[in-house]
């Protein structure tokens, strides 16, 4: 009797959580111009979206400002989370909350500050820049900078620093420390054995740390929102700016790519790790 | 003769303010089997490290042929470790981990002040392979090549370990209790494999055990250390048989030590008897140790001995009885070969060589009776089986 309810309960709350998404998936595929009346399948709102430049214009920001974060971010993370590990650990608990504390704040006050500080930078940047011009002639330094890719990259990167640095750390704290002596003492210098040793052996939570940072990018609005200037738009300011003026199916075309892109990676994250922490039992049972 | 090749100066070492080190004085002579034996704790892995440059001792000098290189990072320093916990490279196979050390291009030999200049050299993969197949001849790993290292047992990963850093052929080997792992048949195999090595490359090697017996068996001299500071540095032969303090004569070996008065040149006092001894030296009526080695004591009839006693309890070791016998509340521990049954009385007698004479130290009074010896054994037994209820209580709690 109990389990019965336990499983209507259960499905109650996956039909809240995923029946949204599955009506929007559903109606993307809708002949007609109705977000209601099923009319029949048809994929014109995907092509739609195909021959629109806007979106065409957003994924391609989108995946760039994703991409060239990740790569800046898995390195920078990597390297941070490899200094966190290296100190001492009365040094190291604090300093890691410290960086922890962004993941959890709300992201319209990571938004917000990060779009004071650009702005603040800005006009700090533009009293130099008059001044440098007015002192020397040889350089012309543009007084005016703007919100715009720039500042949405480095947004993006702070944001999934402390995500690499989470998927890192606990790999670093697994491997033998004396690894890296062993190295060192065959020859290598502190480099080389980075680069021979530890990185082969902290590779999946580097990978894991990448993707995880991939997803957040893909994923984020409020941030991107905030730092992107009139300039650059990525998919998701997109969609948010085309429910302003009418809601059309092709939003429901777009959400749905965006959806699937997050679902693919965010299912490929879990495999991993899945399959790493067998390994790791298997090593240990071994 | 032999060339004084490390020397260690002063050197201390703190971690947190906890002294580990006390103040090392200490030096390896070329090609030299050099042991530094002590119990858990005491310090013999942090004095490696520092000989291996992965730490900087706090305080001292650490000295490479006469230059200081207590700032050379462990790269540069023509010495080769086999650690503790193996420390192999897991994502790399039995060829890959013992070739390591040779695919990284180093500075030709003799570079010193010009070091840096020269240009480095890349060994040729064919010599690699060779190089590598013959040191797994050496450590019995042939065919192994291409097992994972996780695929190896404990000894076996011991011996890649041993590989590993030999096949660099460095000046100076340290090894962290390499055969730690392995079991007494193989031990004993790999300890005069190891002493063949040595011998025939002409390495030096410092070498850490805690297993009295295998530091006796391969040395030439032994270190023994004991709470950050080294307690006694001589031959196997003089620290087995003229050693400094109770806590040397108790590490190495079963030792007797009891109170004694030194009365003059030659002669002790203990047990309301004089002895004659062969130690000199000691201001007249200084309070001493007396150590006597059990293997040393004779056992004659009741009215032939120096000391009356009684068995109290007999223990069959293979080739011979230990033998715990009780004078006058004081319980010693005699090895032979005859046998004496619980409650027999027996007498010894001590022959002047037998006795040797220690300074009183902060040791003194802690070890060397063995009034315990068996209630030892009794207690353990307890603790493991009041463990053994304990864990079964709680599984039957989560089974509920
Ligand atoms: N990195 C460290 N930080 C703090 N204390 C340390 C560190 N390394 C070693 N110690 C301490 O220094 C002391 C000596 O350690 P060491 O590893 O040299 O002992 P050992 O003689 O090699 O013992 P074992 O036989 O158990 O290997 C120990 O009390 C240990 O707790
Ligand atoms: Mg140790």
């Amino acid at each position: 009797m109990k389990r019965v309810s336990n499983r209507i309960f259960m499905g109650l709350v996956f039909l809240f959580l995923y029946a949204p998404i599955i009506i929007l998936i559903i109606f993307s595929f809708n002949a007609g111009n109705s977000n209601t009346i099923w009319k029949g399948f048809s994929l014109q709102w995907y092509r739609e979206l195909f021959n629109s430049r806007i979106i065409m214009n957003s994924v391609y920001t989108t995946l760039l400002v994703s991409l060239l974060s990740t790569v800046i971010s898995t390195i920078a993370g990597t390297f941070a989370a490899v200094g966190f590990y290296n100190l001492r650990r009365r040094v190291r608990e604090p300093l890691m909350t410290v960086s922890n504390i962004p993941m959890m704040n709300a992201d319209i006050v990571t938004a917000v500050s990060l779009c004071l500080l650009f702005v603040a930078f800005f006009n700090g940047w533009e009293s130099f820049a008059n001044w440098f011009n007015e002192v020397q002639t040889v350089f012309y330094l543009t007084p005016k900078i703007y919100l715009g890719f720039g500042t949405l990259l480095i947004a993006h990167t702070t944001f999934n620093i402390p995500h690499v640095i989470l998927s890192v750390m606990p790999k670093l704290r697994q491997m033998d420390r004396n690894l890296v002596d062993a190295a060192q003492d065959l020859g290598c210098t502190w480099f080389q054995a980075f680069i021979k040793v530890v990185v082969p052996e902290i590779k999946p939570g580097i990978v894991s740390g990448a993707l995880i940072a991939f997803t957040m990018s893909v994923d984020d609005f409020v941030i991107s929102y905030f730092t992107a200037g009139t300039t650059s738009s990525t998919l998701a300011m997109t969609i948010y700016s085309m429910t302003k003026k009418r809601v059309t199916p092709s939003i429901n075309a777009v959400s749905t790519l965006l959806f699937v892109t997050v679902l693919v990676l965010l299912v490929t994250i879990n495999i991993r790790e899945e399959r790493h922490a067998r390994a790791q039992e298997r090593r240990l049972n071994a | 003769m032999s060339k004084e090749l490390i020397r260690l100066v002063n050197c201390s070492m703190a971690f947190d303010d906890e002294l580990v080190l006390d103040n090392i004085n200490l030096y390896i002579n070329d090609s030299e089997f050099l042991t530094l034996l002590g119990p858990s704790g005491c310090g013999k892995t942090t004095t490696l490290r520092i000989i291996g440059g992965f730490t900087t001792p706090t305080a001292g000098e650490v000295l490479f042929d006469g230059v200081r290189i207590n700032d050379v990072p462990p790269h540069l320093r023509q010495v080769n470790t086999v650690f503790q916990r193996y420390a192999l490279f897991p994502h790399l196979n039995v060829f890959e981990n013992v070739a390591f050390g040779l695919r990284i291009p180093k500075a030709e030999e003799g570079g010193d002040a010009e070091g840096k200049k020269k240009k480095k050299v890349k060994i040729p993969e064919r010599e690699i392979k060779e190089r590598v197949m013959e040191m797994l001849e050496v450590v019995s790993l042939k065919g192994f090549e291409h097992r994972h290292i996780t695929e190896l047992s404990g000894g076996q990963q011991q011996r890649v370990a041993i590989a590993r850093a030999l096949v660099n052929r460095p000046k100076v080997l340290l090894l962290d209790e390499p055969l730690g792992a392995l079991d007494l048949r193989l031990r004993k195999d790999m300890q005069n494999e190891l002493k063949r090595i040595q011998q025939q490359m002409g390495i030096t090697f410092i070498y850490v055990t805690h297993d009295q017996e295998e530091a006796l068996a391969m040395s030439d001299t032994i270190v023994v250390m004991d709470q950050g500071k080294i307690q006694q540095i001589g031959r196997p032969e003089d620290i087995y048989n003229e050693p400094k303090n109770a806590f040397v004569a108790d590490f190495i070996g079963e030792s007797n030590i009891l109170d004694g008065i030194m009365h003059e040149d030659y002669v002790v006092e203990f047990f309301n008897r004089k002895f004659k001894c062969l130690d000199k030296g000691f201001a007249p009526m200084a309070p001493v140790d007396v150590v006597i080695r059990p293997e040393d004591i004779d056992i004659v009839p009741e009215a032939e001995g120096q000391l009356k006693g009684t068995v109290t309890s007999v223990t069959f070791k293979g080739v011979h009885y230990d033998t715990i016998v009780d004078f006058k509340g004081f319980k010693w521990l005699i090895q032979t070969t005859d046998f004496h049954p619980v409650g027999e009385t027996i007498g010894i007698i001590l022959n002047p060589d037998d006795i040797h004479i220690m300074h009183k130290s902060q040791y003194s009074g802690m070890f060397g009776d063995y009034s315990s010896y068996s209630e030892e054994y009794d207690e353990m037994d307890d603790v493991t089986l009041l463990d053994e209820e304990d864990e079964d209580e709680e599984d039957e709690r989560h089974e509920e």
